[in-house]
């Protein structure tokens, strides 16, 4: 700071005091409303502080779901399948990234160009707008309502594929030519040379990738139709839209908190590889 | 830029690149496609006979005063979302940059919002302002402002512009901070041994430094209200009530698969990818820029 202003300074913590809260209040609602009976949050006002019955509300909703007469699968079930899809998406988007940008960067052959070029024009196609054809694709296909159908036409990625081109190309041109004189192959220098270097990108990647995977949303709605296949995200969602119905506000905030919980913990205690990856990503 | 060193190898490079080309060409460039082939066909209702109509299913969209309507309401949308979410979090910024004690903290606080998924967060803001068990619909009822976001338009649409905003804060905060955290402390400095006061200093150096951040905010801000926030809408309103937040990408989603409009969606979609080519056009053509400063 240039000089000191106490005025200037607690007036930037109260602002910064009243970000926080604004920010924070729907997490804190979310979590006092999934620690009451169903009864207390349908009377108004609903609570500020949390109640007694967390336990139960989260032991239903993670082995029961929703409740009788919903034909809720529990929510420990589209959990599993938001980890299996998260993980798949963000290892399946690293691992073909890398070996192509290790071909791109380390070899010279005829179309090359033409990869790159390829690979390049993904980032211009978000899933949302060409929706209705990539889901005739994966029909055709016959991956709906299967893993693989969840995740391998999310892993096409142009970003990391960037990334760790941009990174090879920092890498000193002295080690390839070591490893040349050495006898090596260029798959051994891959392994015991590039991919050792590359893990302080792979794990900001997988940072950005797991949540880019975890929050999928309008993909999983269309290509799953049985409930075991369900995500999490999804299943909140579905289930918000019933809720005026069968008014079980704490049961559906228990599931968003489960819902939010994985992705939340992984950006607050990987946050220097989080916004590593989020700004290098954008470059 | 090119490395010198090279392996030679006649296969591996294209066993290499197969993966990401292959799943690239399947599911981006068949679809993107059809998309196109399938936006100069007509199918009649029984399905299975298609004609080839030209650009039938175009002018069709452009004589829609529906489509007006919603690509009205996506321009009105994004703009929302772009000017109240840079704003707040360019607040927030300038204020964790200045203090000293406990920035980290703060970070750590508005970060976490990035991870929650748009349609989550959707879910989290309806609760709050749900007519009948929400708490800030009840204040609101307490002074007097009767807020129903099921049946009001306009209440829709600020709701879902609140949640998309929030969203998108942690994103627009961590990139102004570090823009601000760029800006050599030396400049700010002489200013202020010049006699400049902080809001001087900020309006005069700090802001057109910025800029290029801010730029780059707004095209990402932009892409983000066009086509990330389908999941705050689908959970919020789906597109209600009436057509009051069905913003274009939403009205492809809704166009194909509820109203079978296949022709129509797919016009729509190929609308819609000239849309993010021209803003991703705008962001590289900007960052190529960014390089040389």
């Amino acid at each position: 700071m240039v000089e000191n202003r106490p005025f200037v300074t607690v007036l930037s913590h109260l602002v910064l005091i009243f970000g926080v809260v604004i920010v924070a209040f729907p997490l804190w609602m979310t979590f006092v409303a999934s620690t009451h009976d169903q009864t207390t949050m349908l009377r108004a006002p609903v609570p500020l502080l949390p109640g007694s019955h967390m336990i139960e509300n989260y032991r239903q909703v993670l082995f029961e779901g929703f409740g009788r007469g919903y034909s809720g699968v529990p929510i420990w079930v589209t959990l599993m399948n938001s980890m299996i899809m998260a993980v798949g998406v963000a290892l399946g988007k690293i691992a073909i990234s890398i070996i192509s940008a290790f071909a791109i960067v380390y070899f010279r052959f005829p179309l090359r160009r033409t990869f790159f070029w390829a690979i390049f024009v993904t980032l211009m196609l978000p899933v949302e707008v060409r929706i209705v054809p990539t889901y005739g694709v994966v029909a055709t296909l016959g991956m709906l309502d299967t893993y693989p159908g969840l995740i391998v036409p999310l892993i096409a990625s142009a970003t990391a594929t960037f990334l760790f081109r941009q990174f090879f190309l920092s890498v000193p041109d002295e080690l390839a030519e070591a490893a040349r004189v050495d006898g090596a192959s260029p798959m051994r220098f891959f392994w015991d040379i590039l991919l050792p270097m590359s893990r302080t990108t792979i794990a900001a990647l997988f940072v950005i990738q797991f949540i880019y995977g975890w929050n999928q949303y309008l993909w999983p709605l269309l290509i799953t139709t049985k409930e075991g296949f369900y995500t999490v995200v999804m299943t909140v969602s579905r289930q918000a839209n019933a809720v005026d119905a069968v008014p079980s506000w704490n049961l559906l905030m228990a599931m968003a908190m489960l819902a939010m919980l994985p992705p939340v913990l992984v950006v607050v205690f990987m946050q220097r590889q989080f916004v590593r990856g989020l700004v290098e990503t954008e470059k | 830029m090119e490395k010198r060193v090279t392996f030679h190898d006649r296969w591996l490079p294209y066993i290499l690149v197969a993966p990401q080309i292959i799943i690239t060409i399947v599911f981006f460039f068949w679809p993107s496609g059809q998309a196109v082939w399938q936006s100069l066909l007509i199918e009649d209702s029984f399905g299975g006979n298609s004609k080839f109509v030209w650009f039938e299913n175009f002018h069709a969209l452009f004589r829609d005063d529906a489509y007006f309507a919603s690509a009205r309401l996506t321009v009105a949308f994004s703009a929302l979302v772009a000017t109240i979410g840079l704003g707040f979090s360019l607040l927030l910024a300038v204020m964790a940059d200045r203090i000293i004690r406990g920035a980290t903290v703060y970070k750590t606080f508005l970060v976490w919002p990035y991870a929650v998924a748009p349609a989550v967060a959707g879910v989290l803001w309806g609760f709050l302002f749900n007519p009948s068990a929400g708490v800030v619909a009840w204040l609101l009822r307490g002074v007097g402002i009767d807020f129903n976001y099921v049946s009001n338009g306009d209440q829709a649409l600020l709701l879902v512009v609140i949640a998309a905003v929030w969203n998108q804060v942690s994103y627009n905060f961590l990139f102004f901070l570090a823009g601000l955290q760029s800006i050599p402390k030396s400049l700010i400095e002489a200013a202020a041994i010049d006699g400049a006061g902080p809001g001087r200093r900020f309006w005069d150096i700090v802001f057109p430094l910025l800029s290029p951040t801010g730029f780059f905010l707004l095209v990402v801000n932009i892409i983000y209200a066009f086509f990330g926030t389908f999941g705050v809408v689908d959970a919020l309103t789906k597109g209600g009530p009436g057509q009051s937040t069905s913003i274009l990408v939403y009205k492809v989603y809704n166009d194909g698969f509820r109203g079978q409009d296949l022709g129509g969606s797919a016009a729509q979609s190929v609308i819609l990818m000239v849309v993010v080519i021209l803003l991703t056009v705008v962001q590289f053509r900007f960052i190529e820029r960014r390089v040389h400063y």
